[in-house]
């Protein structure tokens, strides 16, 4: 910002307290008030321009001052710098609306990553610490939080205004969206894509906590079991662990440590393996067989919900050894009963 | 007095006018038109505009199928190869007659033989009517495998094609799935290309009956000239769907 | 100053104008000389009735949107009714009253009269196009009676092909429908200005109302189709159930969002351009001069025509389009820009050493230029990808589309069916009670959609019928706006009708205009002119007309 803080400020929190503006409550909504005040100002001076020219016309060459119109043929120079100058404004507008984009939607490193499933007509917030949150979004404040997210439905579009974040959240691969909260406080999460009958109450709270009323939020209201061990639980059931059973003779590759690397596929292809390609690979294995390996990877579309495809790949993410796989298949493969653990329900 | 414009009105305008309505006077000459080169030059560059939306239609079909094809390509080739060469040569070969004869039937109109005419706006209608049949037996075959997209999908030649005598590649479930994808713009386009074939067959049998009774045999060749540009609008369309449907990924079995 | 250049504004004596003895209206009497007529001009009046019709429909719900806004809960309404609500008023307005607005009614009246014409190339396909029309109604209209649509008028997939038990093939078929009756007029007016100009009319001498409507009927012909194709496949995909939107069947809920947006972007220009042709004639003949800069009118006519064709994907920034799509169409929506405002430059210097009046069509005009100068700025805002993000999908664009199609399109729409109406039907309007009813709109406009901008900057989704309390009072403000904008709509409905029996006669040329219709009678026989003019003179050539009045004996009839 080039003009004086305590001006801005000013600004901000007087319109902000007549109702009229929204509260700057992340990192990047100060750069994406700075754009809307100069597309207004750009606004307000072309209108008044507009108006002047023709307010001024008017009363200047209205019929009782100036009965004879003189017939003008048009100005090349006019027409030039009237071309020109919008055109330049816009591109302005263009570069630094560009700009603007790729600090909203490019995370940093180190941002921490929390599930969003959109459906009708809710948001469930899936933390990969076991918490889990439905219409409710805590975060804590001045760490970048990445919000990965997928709609078990229709399209659905998360918005948190006072953020100035808005993602579409699209049937069938992950969107992600990512902000910095610096003041604590409860904001609007609103969900802004036409979605069906109660698209309205589709409405949520994030709220913003300090460092420390954070640490006691996530202890206080984790369901006991992670994303990931809950992964490694659809993993067992579901039979996963039979062909990536990390051992040499597997029919399935080995993903301890998959995630982040790059992958070759046997059409010669290379690719990172981020959150979707793994959720893709579960759907639509034939289009992603790893080099080596033979397409006999059966598909799982239908049969595992969107909160059970977060877990896996959860857990695949934090997957570093095989230990714990070759353990579920030993039991799978005993002839023992298992042990059931009262109240867990499959997702 | 104000209905003309009087910059300046020579008497020859005048009598140039006149002059035209004397010679012309087809029966056929809308009088909102000054000419009947105007009223011809109109109606065909209206025809085109028409063709040229006709482009537009089958063009979001023909993006789904860029798209598609480029996503699950083991799935197109596969099912493409379901479709039977020999009935798709038929059927081009069947198509491009009935253009040819309505090429003729144009000529004949403009040389004002009317009895030709007719015999070629009929062979030009019996050969469209092949490709009917011809398209009535390629998908009731689907039908019987069914190979409709929807509830009653059959993957199973796909996943195992070996078991029903086929020399192809056996699909993954999940890309055998995406077949249907292929089956479906099959279906939508090749339909689509069906119905303006039969809105055009009953053109053609309005058009014949016109025809007998003299009415394109007299220099008024418009309606023949424009029907035959929708006709071969229809014919080229199909030349585009018979090598992106039939053809993907042929080659001789060895 | 040339001894020419005096166009000091010589009206008629409008107490001795009479009637014309003989005129397209009492040409044929009976309904049904009206029904299976080729004229034109009877078409765009059967077309005036008809939209005036569904506007009347699509309004209504507008008011019970705005009513049920009045306050955050939900409590007018059910919410599947409200969605109802909104769709079939975005259903309506859009296709039954926008897109035919200008063109169907003004640009079948007056394009073969400013052609120096006898009709349109193809009169029997221009009465297929008014009775598409209709079946395309009566099927939306349809809709509505048999429980109403709530997909919104864009039919998002997958919630409008799976998610939905709504009559939506129904109404996908009106307005597949409704797209060809566009699609002929369209081609109707591509061929009549390609081959049935006067001698003498050369592309340039044609007024920039014909320009306007050679580029809007560009659009219709190629994008319509698109449409076309695209609702066929949501229907299949709703009846037989096959996937081509679908994840989970393999299909891509983003082809949809390309394929709609590809014509319902240039469907926006379709909306807009007649009206900026309406606007080049009022202007000039209330200033009483050449519009400034012709050539640079025509020209962007056509250029936002032709880039209105590459800018589709900014309805998708934030919808998973990759970032250099992203970039490419915001760069083309900048440029797509540019063009407007050349044109709205344009008109204001139009004015500049003029002689300016200021009746009703002028009113209407002056609103235009202001309010289509906020709404295409406020598009400028959309088109920059970062501020996007903040402001799609809210208030503000309900804002923005508002203030170009209402307080823009709308206005221009008024201004030329004032502007017209002497020439339509031989009746002036009443003056002051018509610049009263200027006024109020404006003032309704304003106060309806302003508070959304500032609605939609601070976060309110569109298509919400609950909000929180905190957006209440600007909720407040914009529906008492829009009982004020009803007001100014039902004016114009209720004077206009009255002068067809009590309104002054007008005489061929009220407004001392140039343009070939303004030189023939009102209302004009059926087939325009006795003689196709022979065309020397320019077009908006106020020395001609003057050289011309001088000379001639003004009698009508």
């Amino acid at each position: 910002m080039h003009i004086s803080p305590v001006l801005w400020q000013f600004l901000v929190k007087w319109l902000n307290a007549s109702a009229l503006f929204p509260r700057e409550a992340s990192t990047i909504a100060p750069y994406a008030d700075a754009l809307y005040f100069f597309l207004l100002l750009i606004t307000v001076v072309g209108l008044t321009f507009v108006g002047c020219l023709i307010f001024g016309f008017a009363i200047r060459y209205r019929k009782e001052k100036h009965p004879i119109a003189i017939q003008v043929e048009g100005s090349t120079l006019l027409e030039a710098t009237w071309t020109i100058i919008p055109l330049a404004l816009f591109l302005i507008v263009f570069v630094w609306g560009a700009l603007l984009y790729f600090r909203i939607y490019n995370p940093p490193t180190n941002a921490m990553n929390i599930y969003i499933v959109g459906k009708q007509w809710m948001w469930k917030a899936e933390h990969p610490g076991g918490q889990h949150e439905i219409n409710a979004l805590h975060v804590p404040m001045g760490r970048p939080v990445q919000l990965t997210m997928i709609p078990q439905d229709v399209f659905h579009s998360f918005s948190i205004p006072d953020f100035r974040v808005k993602r579409e959240v699209i049937p069938g691969r992950y969107s992600t969206v990512w902000f910095n909260a610096t003041t604590p406080g409860t904001y609007h999460i609103f969900c802004t894509q036409y979605c069906g009958t109660n698209h309205s109450a589709m409405i949520g709270e994030v709220t913003v906590l300090s460092p420390d009323d954070y640490e006691k939020w996530t202890q206080q209201s984790t369901s006991g079991t992670s994303l990931a061990q809950n992964g490694e639980r659809l993993f067992a059931s579901m039979g996963c662990n039979a062909c990536h059973s990390g051992s040499a003779a597997a029919r399935g590759p080995n993903l301890a440590g998959v995630y982040g690397s790059k992958l070759q596929l046997t059409n010669g292809s290379q690719v990172l393996v981020n959150d979707a390609y793994l959720r893709d690979s579960i759907l639509n294995p034939s289009q992603h067989i790893t080099a080596g390996y033979a397409p006999i990877m059966p598909t799982y579309q239908g049969q595992i919900s969107e909160d059970g495809l977060i877990d896996l790949v959860e857990y695949i993410k934090s997957m570093q050894s095989n230990y714990r796989v070759q353990q579920t298949l030993t039991t799978s493969e005993s002839n023992q009963a298992a042990p059931t653990t009262p109240g867990v329900v499959k997702p | 007095m104000d209905n003309t414009i009087v910059a300046t009105h020579p008497h020859t305008h005048e009598t140039a006018v006149a002059a035209e309505h004397e010679h012309v006077a087809l029966p056929q000459h809308r009088h909102h038109f000054e000419t009947p080169e105007q009223q011809r030059e109109a109606g065909t560059f209206g025809m085109w505009l028409f063709l040229l939306t006709e482009i537009m239609f089958f063009g979001g079909l023909f993006f789904a199928y860029l798209l598609y094809r480029n996503w699950y390509n083991p799935a197109f080739v596969a099912a493409s190869n379901q479709l039977s060469i020999p009935l798709g040569t038929a059927n081009t070969a069947i198509l491009i007659s009935s253009g040819f004869f309505m090429a003729l039937a144009v000529w004949a109109a403009e040389v004002r033989k009317k009895s030709l005419l007719v015999i070629f706006l009929v062979l030009t209608t019996l050969f469209g009517l092949a490709f009917l049949g011809i398209k009535y037996f390629e998908y009731k075959e689907k039908w019987d495998k069914n190979h409709i997209p929807g509830q009653n999908f059959d993957v199973r030649e796909f996943v195992n094609p070996h078991a029903y005598g086929l020399k192809e590649e056996p699909l993954a479930p999940d890309m055998a799935q995406k077949t249907q994808v292929f089956f479906f713009l099959y279906f939508a386009m090749t339909g689509m290309h069906a119905l303006h074939m039969i809105i055009g067959i009953v053109l053609l049998f309005w058009l014949m009956w016109r025809a007998n009774r003299g009415e394109f045999s007299a220099g008024y060749v418009a309606p023949i000239e424009n029907f035959g540009l929708y006709w071969h609008f229809v014919d080229i369309v199909w030349i585009f769907l018979f090598p992106l449907l039939y053809l993907i990924n042929r080659h001789p079995v060895s | 100053m040339s001894a020419t250049s005096s166009t000091i504004l010589n009206l008629p004596d409008q107490r001795t104008a009479t009637l014309p003895k003989r005129t397209y209206i009492n040409n044929e009497d009976g309904l049904l000389s009206w029904l299976f007529t080729g004229d034109h001009k009877r078409i765009a009046i059967l077309y005036l009735i008809s939209i005036t019709f569904f506007f009347f429909i699509g309004g209504a719900f507008a008011g019970l949107i705005r009513l049920e806004l009045l306050t955050p809960q939900g409590d007018l309404m059910a919410s599947d009714t409200y969605n109802k609500m909104f769709s079939m008023h975005g259903i309506i307005m859009v296709f039954l009253f926008l897109v035919p607005s200008v063109p169907a009614t003004l640009g079948n009246f007056l394009m073969p009269i400013m052609l120096g014409a006898k009709d349109l190339a193809f009169p029997k396909i221009n009465l297929l196009s008014w009775y598409l029309y209709w079946l395309g109604g009566i099927v939306v209209l349809g809709a509505l009676v048999l429980g109403g649509v709530d997909t919104g008028w864009t039919f998002t997939t997958p919630l409008s092909t799976h998610y939905l038990n709504t009559h939506v093939v129904t109404a996908a078929t009106g307005v597949f429908i409704l797209g060809f009756s566009s699609i002929f007029t369209g081609l109707n007016f591509i061929v009549t200005i390609h081959r049935m100009r006067a001698p003498g009319m050369t592309w340039f001498r044609m007024p920039l109302f014909v320009w306007s409507h050679y580029a809007a009927s560009i659009l219709m012909v190629l994008g319509t189709p698109v449409l076309a194709i695209t609702l066929t496949l949501v229907a299949l995909e709703r009846l037989v159930g096959i996937g081509v939107f679908d994840p989970t069947k393999g299909g891509d809920p983003l082809l949809f969002q390309h394929l709609f947006w590809f014509y319902s972007h240039p469907a926006v220009y379709i909306m807009i351009l007649p009206g900026m042709g309406v606007i080049s004639e009022v202007i000039s003949t209330f200033s009483r001069k050449r519009v400034f800069g012709y050539t640079a009118v025509a020209f962007s006519s056509v250029a936002i025509a032709l880039f209105g064709f590459f800018v589709w994907a900014h309805h998708m920034f934030i919808m998973g389009v990759s970032n250099y799509s992203a970039l490419v169409f915001s760069l083309l929506t900048m440029l797509v820009a540019v063009p407007s405002a050349i044109k709205t430059f344009n008109w204001a210097f139009t004015m500049q050493k003029g002689s300016i009046t200021f009746e009703t069509p002028m009113l209407y005009a002056f609103g235009f230029l202001g309010l289509f100068t906020i709404g295409g700025m406020t598009g400028v805002f959309l088109g920059a990808l970062g501020m996007d993000i903040h402001l799609t999908e809210t208030y503000f664009i309900v804002a923005h589309f508002h203030f170009v199609m209402v307080g823009g399109m709308l206005m221009a729409f008024l201004a030329g069916i004032h502007f017209w109406w002497p020439k339509m039907t031989g009746r002036m309007y009443p003056e002051s009670l018509s610049k009263l009813a200027a006024v109020t709109t404006f003032i309704g406009f304003n106060l309806t959609f302003l508070p959304q901008f500032i609605l939609g900057y601070l976060g309110m989704p569109r298509r919400y019928h609950a909000y929180p309390p905190e957006f209440q009072v600007l909720n407040v403000l914009s529906t008492a706006g829009a009982t004020v904008l009803g007001v100014g709509y039902m004016l114009p409905l209720l004077y206009l009708a009255w002068s067809l029996k009590y309104g002054a006669i007008a005489g061929n040329n009220p407004w001392q205009a140039t343009g070939l219709e303004w030189q023939i009678q009102s209302p004009p026989i059926t087939e325009n002119f006795i003689e196709i003019p022979i065309v020397d003179h320019e077009a908006y050539d106020y020395e001609w007309l003057e050289h011309k009045t001088a000379q001639e004996v003004t009698t009508v009839g």
